[in-house]
């Protein structure tokens, strides 16, 4: 079995997922109007780190670790950042040729190809895979670091993969850590595809109109030895829509499919899911596949929410971000409601979180979707009497 | 089970001096064409219309042609959609589009960023495309490593495929950079006499270094 032994997040609204998971359980959200024309001309909605708190947490830390020789970029700051303090709640040895390091981005150190940033950093640092390896050398793994960059979908993907090597027993504990920053880089893209929204986002409501951007690290440390911890990574797969590179598929297609290969792996039918996190970006087309692939496996009633009202989207940490919230659910038994949510604006019926709630989850189901018709989904289940 | 292991059906270079098939010589590049017009003369050569094409930047037309030319008469549709993985690699990402994307917002003054590049600047679009043009809904991964690694491609299909994630795999390696550009592509079945090895695929990838 490969249990969730640890995680983090960082992020406007905290350093660890217990704060994080506080400020969601208060109704706070960290997306809010940014005003840096070095990112874009005109004011944007967005979650966005601090900086200085982000710099106070980074210089405590870089003092514990001897292998450290060189400057950080304030991306490498962030992973930094959530690896150690997920280490912290775990006894696993990072060092260990038992432990392996996956690493999902989009972008990585994207703002480096900024004109005011140029012969800040050596010109590899541009590069995925070197911020794989300034990664595992500031930790001092012996191992490679197994970097995908698949879109949004990047941090289920990530996980799985992690399920994987686990299984496959070459690695005891695997790192899973991601990461992406609100760049100019980003958010230009986005404001040229005309899909930001203009208030936070709203996902699966009426009047949403599009997403918003964030910014966060996180890490999730796997291992085939419990320690304590009883929730399991039951499931997984990815899948692909085979229709369109920017736009999710009408009948959601690669998200159904996503779903279905988890239940299979899983070895559960749909009927044993009691709580749901979606992808739910707010984009008009999004929630509405999602709904549609909820509806095609019959989960209508299951009690599903969107993190993205809270910390907005955070490309290749969103996997990662919404997972750590989910795990913090079933520890928690208790539901978050989807920020943003008022009225149900999608073509299936399906059972938004309105109020926070205290219940029994036990089995869980994470939704991702991305550019290039992708999709990814991951099922946690909790086990009883582990003996 | 008798057969429970994957084979190397079939597999494909493209490099910026030929294209090869199973090793051996499909195009040449005769007249040293520059990137862009070696891609274009490749996609004339193997005599397909299929206008999107024309809408991709160079590495996914890159991974594009070379699927094409691996799959060229290769019936998939032996197998569920779902049940066929695509799983790439490369170490540069798309960093020529995402230095296109950058030209396009480093100046308030001349700012034109364009969905049609943006979109571009993810390195997994060219398996959207491969998907979209062969009608495949399997696993998903692009994998970034510093420089080709078999191991990275093969131990993720050979997983997809004893955990009954997939039955048959592309795999490879497509990168293009300001410098270089090469794709390799290759097909994991049942079918074949190599093993789907580490060392077998890395024997392969070399014939064009």
């Amino acid at each position: 079995m490969v249990f969730f032994v640890a995680d983090n997040i960082v992020s406007s609204l905290g350093m660890s997922t217990k704060q994080n998971f506080i400020s969601l359980l208060n109704g706070n959200t960290g997306i809010s109007l940014v005003e840096n024309k070095a990112i874009y001309n005109e004011p944007f909605q967005a979650s966005m780190i601090n900086d200085k708190k982000l710099e106070k947490y980074y210089n405590i830390i870089s003092t514990k670790y001897p292998h450290s020789v060189s400057k950080h970029t304030r991306l490498e700051k962030m992973l930094i950042v959530s690896v150690d303090e997920a280490l912290s709640k775990s006894n696993i040895d990072i060092t260990s040729n038992k432990t392996g390091i996956v690493l999902s981005t989009t972008k990585g150190n994207i703002n480096l190809l900024e004109p005011n940033q140029k012969n800040r950093f050596p010109a590899n640092r541009i590069s995925l895979w070197k911020l794989g390896d300034v990664i595992r050398k500031f930790f001092g793994n012996p191992n490679m670091t197994i970097v995908i960059s698949n879109a949004c979908i990047s941090g289920v993907l990530a996980i799985n993969k992690a399920a994987m090597m686990i299984q496959s027993k070459k690695f005891d504990n695997v790192v899973v850590t991601g990461a992406d920053m609100v760049s100019r880089f980003v958010v230009s893209g986005f404001m040229s595809f005309l899909s930001l929204s203009s208030e936070p986002c709203r996902p699966f409501d009426k009047d949403r109109n599009g997403l918003s951007l964030g910014e966060a690290a996180s890490t999730i440390i796997l291992s085939s030895n419990p320690n304590g911890n009883s929730l399991i990574h039951r499931g997984g797969g990815s899948a692909n829509d085979a229709n369109h590179i920017s736009g999710p598929s009408r009948t959601g297609e690669g998200s159904f499919i996503a779903i279905n290969k988890a239940l299979i792996e899983a070895d559960i039918s749909s009927s044993e899911i009691d709580h749901i996190s979606s992808h739910g970006t707010a984009t008009p087309y999004n929630d509405e596949m999602e709904s549609i692939a909820i509806d095609r496996h019959k989960l209508n009633k299951v009690p599903i929410n969107s993190i993205k009202g809270y910390l907005g989207h955070t490309l290749g940490a969103a996997g990662l971000v919404e997972t750590s919230i989910l795990l913090e659910e079933m520890r928690m038994n208790t539901l978050i409601k989807s920020a943003g949510f008022e009225k149900l604006g999608v073509s299936k019926d399906i059972s938004i979180i309105t109020q926070n709630q205290e219940t029994e989850i036990t089995t869980c189901l994470k939704m991702a979707s991305g550019f290039g018709g992708s999709n990814a989904s991951l099922i946690i289940s909790k086990v009883v009497n582990d003996e | 089970m008798m057969n429970n292991s994957l084979k190397i059906s079939k597999y494909c270079h493209i490099t910026s001096d030929r294209v090869l098939v199973n090793g051996k010589p499909f195009i040449e590049n005769i007249n040293g064409l520059g990137p862009k017009s070696f891609i274009k003369h490749i996609y004339k050569s193997i005599e397909i219309d299929y206008s999107k094409f024309f809408k991709m930047d160079e590495i996914s037309k890159l991974g594009f042609l070379a699927s094409e030319i691996l799959l060229k008469n290769i019936n998939l549709s032996t197998y569920n959609s779902e049940d066929i993985s695509i799983v790439l690699s490369n170490s540069d990402s798309t960093i020529t589009t995402d230095y296109n994307h950058q030209s396009t917002i480093n100046d308030y003054k001349n700012f034109f960023p364009s969905p049609s590049i943006f979109v571009y600047t993810l390195p997994n679009i060219m398996i959207g495309e491969i998907s979209i043009r062969n009608g495949i809904k399997g696993e998903n991964s692009f994998f970034i490593v510093e420089k080709f690694t078999a191991e990275i491609v093969v131990d993720h299909i050979n997983s997809l495929f004893l955990t009954g994630k997939a039955e048959i795999g592309i795999g490879g390696w497509v990168n293009f950079n300001q410098e270089r550009y090469e794709a390799f592509l290759y097909l994991a079945s049942k079918n074949g006499d190599v093993n789907h090895t580490a060392g077998e695929v890395n024997k392969l990838f070399n014939l064009i270094t």
